[in-house]
């Protein structure tokens, strides 16, 4: 158990330290939020109407920047061949990854969520269900995304291959938070939006570990 | 279909099978074709959709195999990745491209349809998503292959993302039922048979089996292109060392 916290506490130290952390993320993220109202006109009730889903929009692609480090940097200086030796299996080491990822990427944008919507013109009461959904997303970007940061290891421009891989992947979650979002600005049942996302994070939590070990296994060979 | 597998899984056996299989197959592909798109043209309009209803003879096959030759990818990367079987692997390459094809032709002539029909070339329905995300993920597969220089590694990691997509073929057979929007429901194969006219069904059945022996053909001929350039490469290889 030790060794498995020592792991974690490793990974979430290296994802939040180094190459500048959330700050990456939650910046890229507000600097995409910025950029919607100039596009699309600073009229409120317009952007009122697209707020929720923008926001939810601009978090999976915020989600996608530190992916590439995820693996590449332990495979580049050695040190996954290192994990791969040790006695804990290969896909419980990829899932604490991710969770460190997710500790370090994804909470901290779900914080900012909500607040970005608001500035959108959400209504406030819509933040409390940007925030879990954002949390509940950013476990199954994470996961998803481990996959595609896996597969890409030792390929030719690693970064934008992983986002080509990992968008389709994002689709369903994408959906299923928007619905969820959509349904309860507009006063419907949001539960099985929200429960469908839940099910989708629970599914790449379960599955996406044997595919990223997979992966690593295939790129050390 | 259990033994087609292990007796096509000898190259030798596969390369004297294709051989004659794969004419024969496209032969009945054009023929099938013909015969189809005769039908499907002489058929009268329908009381809706007008003329723009055999569109439907070109559009509706080329979805299913759009579909179908994923299953096909998922299977052949299936044997790949557990076996390592070098043929499932060519099988997997070269059914990709096809599958791809497939599904841009079903997006394009599913938009040429829409135009008159919805009064738009692109409605973001559920199905029509799903079916574009079908094509990013065939695009997602190519791209990784052609991105990693050491073929074997390509080959697995390929195979991975293979698997991995495979869990969104449900979504993109089921998203009609999920959430249930502009795109008409399933009419062909469901409960209680097929909601549509015989005049309609048959052309559509034809054009059906016409399209699924163009890709058996194609897909014949792209594994047999694959096996000679990796027997080429091999040759090379040995040609060097000596």
């Amino acid at each position: 158990m030790s060794r498995l916290s020592a792991l974690l506490s490793r990974e979430t130290a290296l994802a939040w330290g180094r190459g500048g952390g959330p700050l990456v993320a939650v910046g890229f993220y507000a600097g995409v939020a910025t950029l919607l109202p100039l596009a699309i006109g600073p009229e409120p009730a317009r952007l009122a109407a697209i707020a929720p889903g923008a926001a939810w929009v601009a978090l999976a692609l915020a989600s996608l920047l530190s992916l590439e480090r995820l693996f590449e940097r332990d495979y580049e200086d050695g040190a996954l061949d290192l994990l791969t030796l040790s006695p804990t299996p290969l896909e419980l080491t990829c899932f604490i990854k991710c969770v460190g990822q997710w500790l370090a990427t994804g909470a901290p944008l779900a914080v900012a969520a909500p607040i970005a919507a608001i500035a959108l013109g959400a209504k406030p009461d819509l933040a409390p269900l940007i925030f879990a959904c954002a949390l509940l997303g950013g476990v199954a970007f994470a996961f998803v995304g481990g996959i595609g940061a896996a597969l890409s290891l030792g390929a030719r421009r690693g970064g934008l291959l992983t986002a080509v891989i990992v968008l389709p992947l994002f689709v369903p979650p994408v959906i299923f938070g928007g619905g969820a979002l959509d349904a309860f600005s507009s006063g419907l049942p949001w539960v099985s939006g929200f429960a469908l996302l839940g099910a989708y994070a629970a599914l790449a939590v379960a599955l996406g570990p044997l595919a990223m070990a997979a992966a690593c296994r295939n790129a050390l060979s | 279909m259990n033994w087609a597998p292990a007796f096509l899984a000898n190259p030798e056996r596969f390369m004297a099978f294709s051989r004659w299989a794969a004419p024969l197959f496209g032969v009945i592909a054009a023929v099938l074709a013909v015969v189809g798109l005769y039908l499907g043209f002489t058929a009268p309009e329908d009381y809706q959709q007008g003329q723009t209803v055999r569109i439907m003879f070109i559009h509706v096959p080329a979805a299913w195999l759009a579909s179908f030759i994923y299953l096909c990818l998922g299977v052949a990367s299936f044997l790949s990745l557990i076996f390592r079987h070098a043929l499932a692997d060519a099988a997997a390459q070269a059914a990709a491209p096809l599958g791809a094809a497939f599904t841009l032709l079903a997006l394009v002539t599913g938009s040429l349809w829409g135009r008159p029909m919805w009064g738009a070339f692109w409605v973001w329905d559920a199905r029509l998503t799903s079916v574009l995300v079908l094509f990013l993920l065939y695009v997602a597969y190519i791209a990784l292959r052609a991105s990693m220089d050491d073929e074997a590694k390509a080959a697995r990691a390929a195979a991975i993302l293979a698997l991995v997509g495979a869990v969104n073929l449900p979504i993109v057979h089921y998203s009609v039922d999920w959430w249930n929007t502009l795109h008409q429901g399933a009419s062909v194969f469901k409960k209680g048979g097929s909601s549509l006219a015989p005049v309609f069904l048959h052309p559509l059945l034809i054009m059906g089996l016409a399209y699924l022996s163009a890709f058996g053909s194609l897909w014949l001929v792209g594994i047999r292109g694959e096996v000679w350039r990796r027997r080429a490469e091999a040759a090379a290889l040995r040609a060097a060392k000596a």
